[in-house]
């Protein structure tokens, strides 16, 4: 076993399929010298050099449409998309191009590219910088989603997505490059559609994505100070979706929690709580809660930033809304 | 195709015969367009239909340059790109039909037709949507030490879009072996160029990059073949990327039914009269009525069978949407 980082286990998964194939290399800003805008690649130019580590303009829809170019012919690139909101340049080519080339041509095309990319609040960078977005790509057919919030498993699933054939949305969150986690030896690959069950409890399932994994596991921890037990879930791949191992989960909790960063109104967990309440509904005794931000763009001043976002104690409370102790 | 190329190559010039073929296939795909049009108005055939009569010899000159490996990508008026590239009138029509024999087997459409065996990375129905994925193609032979060239056709009306300016900007700066194909029909939809661009010399555009540019009469194919092939010799030699700036004319409407009120009565009979790359040819080849009947009838059969194949071809079934979205 050794501890890796988030960001360590973003690049050592890049590294290790750089090294095993030449049909990889990774394109982005500001990615060679400087190694990321968070790190993520540096020191890999030292090794694999700029053709491989390919520093490109400010050009999110030029980089993006070059990593679709190159992978139909054979690559498998990897792209950064530098912040999450600046997938929205890129989404033309996303959602027009890669997600569509395959279908359109009857299933001529083969489309291997993943693109990269964070968000999230918590540095206040405001309401340009700091999005979660994952949603929008949930809901075009063509493309995988990803989000994942442990070094392990963005470690692992960042490896099956440069392996899988299909495009892939790969989200990071900002706040989590620094958190540590002990992971084996040798990079095991997740398999792209397999949830995750981060803890086990009786009373209600918290299923959540990023940050909020986190949240909802320190929420976890208080609500069984008080005698609830609570089951976390982090689907990790939000398209497919483990539909399965959700429902599962509320079949033996009765009881559910949906929890994301991003704002609750069309979020992704508005899907899940549809799958939930339609795979689990004799089974609940509760209505699904839902925990997200607040419909607003992202305030600059912390004090706002912070107020929008969800954390620990919104999931606590949605908790307890679900088993009847709500008072809040 | 390609033994007609390297024939060509050895003596560097284009004899009566070669040309006489390019004529031939210039005008199987006028018919094949003529015909589309004629199955729309018939009620035959659903979706957006856009022809590319008048520009033939620009799709004919340019893909006959290409050598097998070369990729492009083409644009929403496909038809004449599609076929130049190896396509059968057969397997256009029956995607015209939305039927499996189709070259995108039903999926694609007019708008979104693909041929990967032959090199043919798909027409794209977004305006300058696959000029970044040529950079990206021709970036990918780069970086494996291939010999191919990637090519990207568009109109004059793309060079307004920030895909031109992006995937031109990385094409130059990684020195990447693509060409650049603008048609320039003077016309983006309805919109004279007068009108969508504030200088009249669209090359410039990709002189601002640092670009290698090359000027052709687009509607002498004979011009259109030559400078095409000196654009892929460019590209190909690891001398970067190319600007081929084809001056055309758009002899028809933007898409099929288009009444064409943006523009007099005088001006399309003009282009029809002294802009048509067919009658321009056949006066150079002085083909005689005789032999042109003769290639005509020809022509026409081939055309007439591929509407026959497409009417006898397989429908997909309606569950069938539901293959392809994931490999």
């Amino acid at each position: 076993m050794a501890e890796l980082s988030y960001r360590e286990a973003v690049r050592d998964a890049l590294t290790s399929a750089m090294r095993q194939d030449d049909d990889v290399f990774v394109m982005g800003e500001d990615i060679a010298e400087m190694g990321g805008s968070m790190g993520v690649t540096q020191g890999m130019v030292d090794e694999f050099g700029p053709e491989r580590v390919r520093n490109t303009p400010i050009s999110e829809m030029a980089l993006a449409g070059a990593a679709i170019g190159a992978a139909i012919q054979g690559m498998r690139p990897v792209a950064e998309i530098m912040y999450e909101d600046f997938l929205t340049l890129a989404t033309e080519q996303i959602v027009n191009q890669a997600a569509k080339h395959r279908y359109m041509s009857g299933g001529q095309v083969t489309v291997p590219v993943t693109f990269r990319t964070q968000g999230g609040s918590g540095w206040s960078p405001g309401a340009q910088h700091a999005q979660q977005l994952e949603a929008w790509f949930v809901h075009i057919p063509g493309l995988k989603v990803v989000f994942a919030s442990t070094p392990t498993d963005v470690r692992g699933l960042l490896w099956s997505a440069i392996y899988d054939d299909n495009p892939v949305v790969f989200f990071e969150h900002r706040t989590l490059y620094g958190v540590k986690e002990e992971v084996p030896e040798e990079l095991e690959p997740i398999p792209i559609g397999k949830a995750r069950v981060h803890r086990e409890g009786e009373d209600v399932t918290v299923i959540a994505t990023g940050r909020l994994v986190h949240e909802a596991l320190a929420a976890a921890e208080q609500a069984a100070e008080s005698g609830v037990s609570v089951e976390v879930v982090d689907p990790r791949t939000l398209q497919p979706l483990d539909e399965d191992a959700l429902i599962a989960s509320v079949k033996k909790t009765n009881r559910c929690v949906v929890a994301h960063e991003a704002v609750t109104r069309m979020g992704f967990g508005a899907e899940v709580a549809a799958v939930i309440q339609y795979g689990a509904f004799d089974w609940l005794d509760a209505p699904v809660e839902r925990v997200g931000a607040k419909f607003t763009p992202l305030p600059f001043a912390p004090i706002m930033e912070e107020w929008c976002v969800p954390h620990a104690n919104d999931v606590l409370a949605a908790i307890n809304r679900t088993v009847g102790r709500n008072g809040n | 195709m390609l033994s007609l190329v390297a024939k060509v190559e050895q003596r560097g010039t284009l004899s009566r015969e070669e040309l006489r073929d390019f004529f031939r296939e210039m005008l199987l795909i006028r018919r094949f367009e003529e015909k589309v049009e004629e199955r729309f108005r018939a009620g035959e055939l659903p979706g957006f239909l856009h022809v590319a009569i008048g520009q033939e010899a620009c799709a004919v000159g340019v893909c006959r340059a290409l050598e097998d490996g070369d990729v492009i990508a083409s644009t929403h008026r496909a038809h004449g790109h599609t076929l130049a590239k190896g396509t059968t009138p057969n397997e256009l029509m029956a995607e015209l039909y939305g039927k499996i024999e189709g070259c995108s087997h039903g999926y694609g459409g007019s708008m979104h037709l693909y041929d990967v065996e032959r090199g043919n990375m798909g027409a794209n129905a977004v305006v300058g949507g696959g000029l970044p994925q040529i950079t990206g193609a021709a970036l990918a032979f780069k970086l494996r030490g291939e010999s191919r060239v990637a090519l990207a056709f568009f109109g004059d009306g793309a060079t307004n879009i920030g895909t031109f300016h992006e995937a031109l900007n990385l094409a130059q700066l990684w020195q990447v072996p693509a060409v650049f194909v603008l048609e320039d029909n003077k016309w983006a939809e309805s919109t004279p160029e007068q009108q969508h661009s504030p200088i009249r010399d669209l090359s410039k555009r990709a002189e601002a990059f640092g670009m290698a540019t090359i000027k052709a009469n687009g509607q002498d194919v004979e011009e259109v073949y030559r400078a095409a092939r000196k654009a892929l010799d460019h590209a190909r030699s690891a001398k970067g990327p190319v600007f081929l700036h084809l001056e055309t004319y758009r002899l028809s409407g933007h898409y099929i039914g288009d009444p064409q009120v943006y523009r007099s009565k005088d001006e399309q009979r003009d282009v029809r009269e002294h802009h048509d790359p067919l009658t321009q040819l056949r006066e150079k080849l002085e083909i005689s009525d005789e032999e042109f009947a003769e290639m005509d009838a020809e022509v026409h059969d081939v055309v007439d069978a591929s509407v026959d194949f497409a009417k006898n071809g397989t429908d997909p079934k309606p569950e069938d949407a539901l293959r392809n979205v994931y490999a």
